[in-house]
């Protein structure tokens, strides 16, 4: 069975996904939408890179963010000088890199989303007195609801999911850094496979159960009474 | 609604790749105004600069002396603070929201209430009342289009701009709106400018005429003067016709017939059911007009009016165009060039017109 070690680990990936889906939503909604919306021709540079964390292998990433998030990091000497220290190897640095390294699967569905309502009942709601603002709570989030159920389920999930930026940027620190991923490879490291099949076995029925619902759900028609 | 006659003025440039639009209009504040137009003339692109859906590069657009844009001055009014209604070509109801919901969506934001008589008066004019609980995905192409009306009208807009509203609907869902749109035009006293290339719809509701050609303003003026005028395309078309404002004199029922007076003389058509002093449109088609120089002592055509020829244009393949006053009003003849020689027509003359047929616009 599960020891008070896994519990914490289990409770820490919670964390970290919940706080890193959080956010990601925060800034993908306006990056999605700025996405959807922009002739600019920084269009496409900004899209490659929200984009990137999809091909690169995770340890680049990680690596990567080792770097600039550490003490002589562009951004490691930024906090350091704020006074909050560095990020790597700590809960915050890994939910800065979780953000990142999930950041398309928020922002695609989104984008998607965006894209699919079309400039028609935008034009709508503007010759019926509704600010661009207004338009956007009013008119695009509710008709963006399936986008914005996918978004949130794809990146928590992912963010559960993930192993090679977590190592490479939070190491393996219990109860600070030590998710679930990371414990299953410890527990297969010191052949303790029971262990490592409740804590498998739990994350494979957790995916496919994410999937199975968000799919149901998506497939019932929306907008019809 | 509003009670201020006055003028819209929409005089812009617009360049769109290779489109270049540059339009100087000013129509009446009243009655409805149809922009009219082959596909690639503007006219969809002009009506959009007047809403501000579309941003024109240069220009001045002054709605009811409100100043809507002036480019010299820098001032450019986004559309949702334009107190216009608009319709499109698609309904485009918010599919997430009911219909009681989309039609309160403005109103919320004017905080204006939903329960006046003008309200109830506008679903009883389209009758969607018993829609209001319905989600747009269960609503025919008909009835989303009245919805999408009656939208734009309960913000009791200073004007209405409609962008070919009846295109995406077929033959009957077209007579189904029709109506709907000539007793808008009567029961409320409210301007419309509306976008179509279909000329049935041209005979039916305009009032005023405005025909665009490759961004370009071809004619502007009132419909009977702007559908008789030879020198455009609009004369020349096998459905060339002209339209009377005429009102119900009296029923002829031992002849199944109807009379109707129009500014100058009388008409008689199959008999209406229509009750005597009804405002009646006729259409007089220019093919079913042929010119007599004598008042025919027999003949089975039953109205024959005199009428002074005002002006002569050739049309293709052997044909002539007639423009002809018959007591205030404008009518177009087409007949053969042989014809014109043969009787010596020429403007100024004084003729007789027999017309054979007329249809009924409402």
């Amino acid at each position: 069975m599960l020891t008070a070690a896994d519990f914490a680990t289990l409770l820490l990936t919670f964390n970290v996904a919940s706080l890193a889906t959080m956010f990601m939503l925060l800034f993908g909604t306006p990056l999605a939408w700025w996405l959807a919306r922009t002739q600019s021709r920084w269009r496409g540079i900004i899209n490659a890179v929200v984009a990137l964390p999809l091909v690169l292998p995770p340890t680049v990433l990680g690596f990567y963010l080792l770097v600039f998030l550490g003490k002589n990091g562009l951004v490691g000497e930024f906090t350091t000088w704020l006074g909050i220290g560095t990020l790597p190897f700590t809960f915050a640095g890994l939910v800065v890199a979780s953000v990142l390294y999930s950041l398309p699967f928020v922002v695609q569905p989104l984008h998607t989303a965006f894209l699919s309502i079309g400039q028609q009942p935008l034009e709508a709601a503007a010759s019926l007195r509704a600010s661009p603002l207004d338009t956007f709570f009013s008119v695009v989030l509710p008709q963006s609801k399936a986008g914005f159920l996918t978004a949130t389920i794809l990146g928590f999930a992912h963010t559960v999911g993930e192993f090679g930026v977590v190592l490479m940027v939070g190491g393996n620190i219990p109860d600070k850094t030590r998710v679930v991923s990371v414990q299953i490879y410890n527990h297969v490291e010191a052949l303790e496979y029971t262990q490592a099949h409740w804590l498998a076995g739990g994350l494979l029925g957790f995916s496919f159960t994410v999937l199975f619902i968000l799919y149901s759900v998506l497939n019932t028609t929306p907008h019809v009474k | 609604m509003n009670n201020t006659p006055a003028l819209i003025t929409a005089c812009i440039t617009h360049y769109y790749k290779e489109f270049h639009l540059s339009v100087e209009l000013h129509l009446p504040n009243a009655g409805i105004t149809v922009l009219f137009g082959p596909s690639g003339s503007g006219k969809t692109t002009l009506l959009r600069c007047i809403a501000g859906l579309e941003h024109a590069q240069q220009g001045v657009i002054k709605i009811n002396g409100d100043v809507w844009q002036d480019s010299a001055a820098g001032v450019f009014l986004p559309t949702y603070q334009r107190p216009l209604g608009y319709v499109f070509q698609e309904a485009n109801l918010f599919s997430h929201l009911t219909v009681r919901e989309n039609l309160n969506f403005g109103l919320k934001r004017l905080k204006a209430k939903s329960d006046t008589p003008e309200y109830h008066h506008i679903l009883d004019l389209l009758g969607i009342r018993q829609l209001l609980d319905r989600m747009p995905a269960r609503l025919s192409g008909g009835e989303k289009q009245r919805v999408a009306i009656a939208r734009a009208l309960v913000l009791q807009p200073c004007c209405l701009l409609m962008d070919e509203p009846l295109a995406a609907l077929d033959f009957k869902r077209k007579q189904e709106i029709l109506p709907f749109l000539r007793r808008l035009n009567q029961e409320l006293t409210i301007p419309i400018l509306y976008v179509t290339h279909a000329q049935q719809e041209v005979a039916q509701l305009a009032d005023y005429l405005v025909v665009l050609e490759a961004g370009k303003v071809q004619a502007s003026g009132f419909l009977s003067d702007t559908l008789s005028r030879v020198d455009l395309p609009l004369a020349q078309d096998r459905d060339a016709s002209t339209v009377w404002n005429t009102t119900l004199l009296e029923h002829e029922t031992e002849f199944h017939l109807t009379r109707v007076a129009f500014a100058g003389g009388t008409l008689s058509l199959p008999a209406l059911t229509a009750k005597i002093g009804t405002p009646l449109r006729v259409q007089i088609y220019a093919r079913d007009v042929s010119i007599v120089l004598e008042v025919p002592l027999a003949t089975s055509i039953l109205n024959v009016l005199p009428a002074l020829i005002t002006d002569i244009a050739d049309g293709e393949r052997g044909q002539s165009i007639v423009q002809l006053r018959v007591g205030q009003e404008v009518l177009l003849a087409h007949i053969t060039r042989k014809s014109v020689l043969m009787l010596m027509l020429s403007i100024g003359n004084t003729v007789f017109v027999q017309i054979k047929g007329m249809s009924m616009l409402n």
